[in-house]
């Protein structure tokens, strides 16, 4: 029992940030129909970025029982992965996001890729279900991400 | 009668959200390539107003929009002065603006603009824009964010808007030179064969209204 809650201590802890290219993570948030994505793009050096990851959080523990998922996408360097993401998301607790951070070079080829209307700031936050898609780049408060996602969750084709 | 009040809110909200986002977008009140760039009279580091009109006898100038504390901006720095060096003597000299509110970035306030121009010896002006108009007029998004303009008989006309190179992280692993490109296509008497790039960076910081 003691071991047991040892390794789901360190589980928890380890914060494991996975490294995904554009297809893999295009291919994460367009696969299922019925799961609502919340899509947050950030960096640790971005400051109204970290401002705004505990409303996302919140909106992911408030939601942890229903198919939604918000994804929190670093643009952090990949050599920062260990020295920086990690130890980042671990201090801050963020156990209800699943987090990846995106090696993919030459943004100008891949920022139109997520969406057109893009300008390459951060933040950026991009709300998917099926076929549906609301993509903008604002900074969120807690209020203004729940009654986003609401409208967006709820809305019928 | 409560539930009808409670979604008339939420989609308010939701509007003015999206609204928001949209105005975010959209290059409200910025150039696009081919326009006349917008003119501009903003204080130096050196405590002397430096205008794009004072410019008008060059070929043109690369307008960069960058800050202090933004470390996309700091990565690029080296390579700015490097565009300076190499195109200035060309008749493409460079030109800085810090646009960033200093309540929200203080390492961005004027006070520390020179320190850094005196740390990095800027061989360029580095002008504050301080009510944040000209970042408007412009349209620009973040930092850095370039604008390569050039003198025409028609005025000056915006030749390029993006960013220096596609590596930020790591400028010798980089393939493609956007700005380069496009001065020395101008020098050569062609219009840039990429004149509009996107890339990461920082958000400007807009003043809290």
């Amino acid at each position: 029992m003691i071991l047991y809650s040892l390794l789901m201590l360190l589980g928890l802890s380890s914060a494991g940030v996975d490294e995904v290219n554009l297809a893999q993570l295009q291919s994460r948030i367009y696969r299922g129909a019925d799961t609502t994505y919340v899509v947050n793009f950030w960096a640790t050096w971005c400051r109204p970025c970290i401002e705004e990851l505990p409303a996302f959080e919140a909106l992911a523990r408030k939601r942890s029982k229903e198919p939604v998922v918000v994804l929190l996408v670093s643009l952090d360097a990949p050599i920062d992965r260990e020295t920086k993401v990690e130890p980042f998301i671990r201090k801050k607790g963020y156990d209800h996001c699943q987090v990846v951070i995106l090696n993919e070079p030459k943004p100008h080829l891949w920022i139109d890729r997520v969406d057109q209307s893009w300008s390459g700031s951060i933040p950026a936050t991009l709300f998917v279900k099926g076929q549906r898609r609301l993509f903008g780049e604002f900074q969120f408060n807690e209020e203004l991400l729940d009654s986003t996602f609401t409208a967006f969750h709820k809305e019928e084709k | 009668m409560n539930r009808v009040f409670q979604w008339c809110v939420t989609v308010l909200i939701v509007v003015t959200t999206l609204s928001a986002i949209a105005r975010a977008n959209g290059n409200e009140g910025g150039v696009n390539v081919g326009d006349s760039a917008p003119v501009f009279s903003l204080m130096n580091v050196d405590g002397k107003k430096v205008a794009l009109s004072d410019f008008s006898s060059a070929k043109g100038a690369i307008i960069v929009f960058t800050c202090n504390h933004c470390p996309y901006s700091v990565k690029y720095e080296d390579r700015i002065i490097a565009l300076h060096q190499q195109f200035a003597s060309q008749g493409y000299p460079v030109i800085a603006i810090n646009p960033n509110d200093p309540v929200t970035v203080p390492e961005d306030a004027y006070d520390q603009m020179i320190v850094r121009a005196k740390e990095k010896k800027f061989p360029f002006p580095y002008l504050v824009d301080e009510t944040q108009e000209i970042a408007k007029a412009y349209g620009a998004k973040r930092t850095p964010h370039v604008y390569v303009v050039a003198n025409t008989k028609d005025g000056s006309k915006v030749a390029y808007i993006g960013s220096i190179d596609d590596n930020a992280a790591d400028a010798s692993a980089a393939e493609s030179f956007f700005v380069s490109d496009a001065v020395t296509a101008l020098l050569a008497g062609k219009l840039p064969t990429t004149p509009l790039t996107k890339a990461i960076g920082c958000t400007i910081k807009w003043k809290k209204k």
